[in-house]
């Protein structure tokens, strides 16, 4: 980085005053996010505190090529948000205002460092809430949810981040400040909302969310049912699909999983089951009770080993907490684990399973798996300890494994936490070096400069040959002409 | 359902146009023809339609996977025949639509504000870009976050990324039940009268025509019955919802403007021949004005979608138009797309 360093500090202090961290100490608070296995800390840390501060950072970054990296939470567990040695880390912590309800409309207008949990305290008193609820709520910010493109127990039902977000107010790299999407239902020229979705702070800095805000439902309820085997407890989430009922959440946790949770939070868990699933249906009441029925018969016919029906707010916040805890949970069981994040067709589920715990006795690594069953969204827990020689590795190794493995039966490496740091190699595995350098174009046509958050998410082919996993499609490789990129 | 895949074929034609920069016009069977500016006389059509047929489609996976050409009729029957559906109502002009449109388009029809649009739908493409490659993005899986979203950036950019050879869409279960109904109510009792029902779960379309709230029901028989006893009104014919869908409904208009507007906006409230989508979409049939000076201080945005070519003002877009930075971005997608230019030029905004 050929910067006169004291200037430009200088200049970014113009901007934001004394909102700016150069000391080390300070500045190794934000040297990793939830990926605590990579740590990098930053050059510096600016907070800003308004839109113009953030457009005039943008501008001295771009113009400097310096890279920017935009920070949420640091909930992330993928890397999107580790720092960049070069670079100028961007919190939006102090972007921390609801900045309007609109009751008629259903939409909450909200600053980017709002937590998600906040936005759905803030319209409890209308009846309101909003639906994508990632067990992470309580600390993750709306922005990064964006930037991740989120989901939650809920989104079978309700969607993803990119199906309950109207609007976007964006910084681009060169300071330009832009909505894409509207209130209304639709809006003109390409959906530059979606692309935004996911992008992991790749493609712009949000600085503002306008979110859709549902109505409560009049009722609902959570059906807990143990399993005698992993494969019994996956037929039933197919067969509850094959109904026609659309559950609100559908969830399944392996017996690692199961004990974890219930040693930590006390949910009511039966630890002697294999599989866990956990169903919570919602709507009218006098839809409720039908579909009950209905779920119930599928459960017996899968054999499932007891069945418990929470209705109160306080017994499906219980049963819910133990799932939602799950990931501290296991966290408890060894010094380090490794949060992975495939997705595959339902169908694959009890094979996946399988392999996966084959996998775990060859590399001698304990794993629990808790995953969103209903949309096929894996999260293996793999447990090690960055302490002994090798374990880290060997982790990294095991999930490298799960997710081709993924990719094998027709799912992909990411399906909510994002490619980051963490999976940017499995990338070359799922994506031939076409379809990346199709990626590489729209980053470009969003950051001619590649200056936001460089090194992640999508790898340069040149990455890719070293890592040598090129994407092989139907026995051969589609592009095996490297020279034009 | 006839199936063939022409992939190597569709490639060969796109890598020859982009060989001789010359520009193609992607059709399926040219149901939308009229949506979106005419090409420019003698581009080359680049026909799709025979490109069809369904590659996978299980109904527990919730998921199908179909070639561009493939009516979306017959999707549609397919979907039915296992108590399935396309959930976001795509309009199925002169019954022959095909999906490849259904995507580019990205039109949905009246179920989509409690349902979805389209593109919340996409899972995946197949496409070519303008490079001449066959690329995929996305998949068959419910959630995936590996890559930009390519798929639903496709969607709705009316062929001008590149070509769709297939689509994968998430499917939802029928509903078990399902009326319509007409209520009358005056064009000023609308909004505050829809406002009462937003937490009543089974609505699956409301649109208000010439002094009737028009309500769709969806849901189990007994959600229905206790919904209704909400809302009274008569039961109507369903057949109004396709009618809309397929603007059939205005097929004496010359100019006919749809508004896409937050519902509670009070823009041509009066003026709206037909206020669809709960409010937010409104149908302006020969205002004798350019509604787009009206809109300036409001969210939304105004597409002519029926017009007279002759007395169309020379220059004037069709689509919204954008501001600077955001059709910037376009034009610099479309160049990292579509280098040479070749696909459907000019047809969503003149500049690109
Ligand atoms: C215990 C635990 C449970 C979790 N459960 C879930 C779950 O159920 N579902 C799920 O999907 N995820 C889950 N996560 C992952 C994580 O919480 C989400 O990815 C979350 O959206 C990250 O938000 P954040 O504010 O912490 O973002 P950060 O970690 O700060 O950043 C994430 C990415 O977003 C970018 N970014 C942040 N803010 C902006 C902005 N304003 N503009 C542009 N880019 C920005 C960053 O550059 C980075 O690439 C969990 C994490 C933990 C630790």
């Amino acid at each position: 980085m050929d910067v006169d360093r004291q200037g430009f500090i200088r200049e970014l202090r113009e901007i934001c005053g004394d909102n700016i961290i150069t000391d080390r100490p300070r500045l190794r608070v934000y040297e990793t996010d939830g990926l605590t296995a990579k740590r990098q800390v930053p050059w510096v840390v600016v907070l800003p505190s308004n839109i113009s501060e953030v457009q005039q950072i943008a501008r001295l970054c771009d113009s400097h090529r310096v890279p920017l990296v935009a920070r949420g939470a640091g909930t992330g567990l993928s890397g999107g948000a580790t720092p960049h040695a070069e670079g100028v880390l961007l919190s939006l912590a102090r972007f921390n205002r609801i900045l309007s309800v609109d009751s008629e409309n259903m939409l909450a207008k909200v600053e980017p460092g709002v937590t998600n949990l906040a936005i759905s305290e803030h319209v409890e008193h209308l009846g309101l809430y909003y639906a994508p609820d990632p067990s992470s709520q309580i600390a993750c910010s709306i922005g990064g949810n964006v930037a991740e493109n989120s989901g939650g127990v809920h989104c079978l039902k309700y969607g993803l981040t990119v199906h309950n977000v109207r609007k976007l107010k964006l910084v681009s790299p060169q300071g330009d400040l832009y909505e894409v999407g509207s209130e209304a239902f639709d809006s003109a020229g390409y959906d530059l909302l979606a692309v935004l979705h996911g992008s992991e702070g790749m493609l712009g800095i949000v600085v503002e969310v306008t979110v859709k805000l549902l109505a409560k439902p009049e009722a609902v309820c959570v059906v807990m049912s143990g399993f005698a085997s992993v494969e019994s407890a996956a037929t039933a989430v197919g067969d509850i699909i094959a109904t026609g009922i659309l559950p609100a959440g559908l969830e399944m946790m392996d017996k690692p999983a199961i004990q974890a949770a219930e040693a930590f939070v006390h949910a009511g868990y039966p630890t002697d089951a294999e599989a866990l699933l956990l169903c919570e249906l919602d709507g009218i009441e006098a839809e409720l009770q039908s579909q009950l029925d209905i779920l119930q018969a599928v459960l017996q016919k899968n054999n499932a080993l007891d069945i418990s029906v929470a209705h109160s707010d306080a017994d499906r916040a219980r049963l819910w907490m133990g799932r939602k805890s799950a990931f501290p949970a296991v966290g408890r069981l060894a010094p380090d684990y490794f949060c992975m994040d495939g997705t595959i067709p339902r169908k694959q589920l009890a094979r996946v399973l399988g392999e996966i715990s084959e996998l775990s006795r060859e590399f001698g690594l304990p794993v629990a798996n808790v995953f969103h069953a209903g949309d096929g969204n894996l999260h293996p827990l793999i447990l090690y300890d960055a302490n002994l020689e090798g374990d880290l590795e060997k982790a990294e190794q095991f999930g490298a494994k799960i997710l081709e493995l993924c990719i094998e039966v027709g799912g992909t490496i990411t399906g909510e936490h994002g490619v980051g740091l963490e999976k940017i190699d499995q990338m070359c595995v799922q994506f031939s070096p076409a379809e990346l350098a199709v990626f590489h174009g729209v980053k470009a046509a969003f950051d001619p400069n590649l200056i936001l958050n460089p090194g992640k998410a999508v790898p340069t082919l040149h990455r890719c040959a070293e890592f040598g996993a090129m994407h092989v499609h139907a026995g051969q490789d589609k592009f095996p002409d490297l020279e034009r990129f | 359902m006839t199936s063939r895949d022409m992939t190597t074929l569709l490639l060969e034609q796109v890598q020859k146009a982009t060989a001789h920069n010359m520009p193609v016009t992607i059709e399926g069977q040219g149901s939308k023809r009229f949506y979106g500016h005419t090409a420019a006389e003698n581009t080359a059509c680049l026909q799709i339609s025979g490109h069809s047929g369904v590659i996978e489609y299980e109904p527990g996976e919730l998921v199908i996977r179909v070639r561009a050409g493939t009516p979306l009729a017959d999707v549609n029957q397919l979907l039915s025949s296992n108590r399935q559906m396309l959930a976001f109502e795509p309009p199925d002009f002169e019954n022959r639509s095909t999906m490849g449109g259904v995507i580019a388009s990205g039109l949905s029809g009246p179920r989509r504000p409690y349902a979805g649009s389209a593109r919340d739908f996409v899972l995946g493409v197949r496409m070519i870009t303008g490079h001449g490659e066959v690329l995929e993005f996305g998949g068959q899986v419910m959630k995936n976050v590996a890559g930009y979203d390519v798929s639903r950036l496709v969607t709705g950019s009316l062929g001008t990324l590149g070509l769709i050879l297939d689509v994968s869409l998430k499917v939802l279960p029928e509903p078990e039940a399902e009326v319509t109904l007409g209520l009358p109510i005056a064009r000023q009792e609308l909004q505050s009268r829809l406002r009462s029902m937003q937490d009543m779960f089974p609505l699956s379309a409301a649109a208000h025509q010439d002094g009737v709230l028009y309500l769709r029901l969806s849901g189990s028989e007994a959600a229905i019955q206790s919904a209704r006893q909400k809302t009274g009104g008569e039961e109507t014919d369903s057949g109004f919802w396709q009618k809309l869908n397929t603007l059939a409904c205005f097929s004496s208009a010359k100019e006919l403007w749809r508004i896409s507007v937050a519902p509670a906006s009070q823009i041509f409230l009066k003026e709206a021949e037909v206020i669809d989508w709960g409010g937010g979409l409104r149908w302006l049939v020969d205002p004798g004005f350019d509604p787009r000076e009206q809109l300036a201080g409001e969210d939304g945005h105004a597409t002519l979608v029926k017009y007279a070519e002759a007395k169309l003002p020379a220059g004037v877009e069709l689509f919204h138009p954008l501001p600077p930075h955001v059709l910037n971005l376009h034009q610099r997608l479309k160049q990292q797309f579509d280098p040479a230019g070749v696909f459907n030029p000019g047809r969503m905004y003149r500049a690109f």
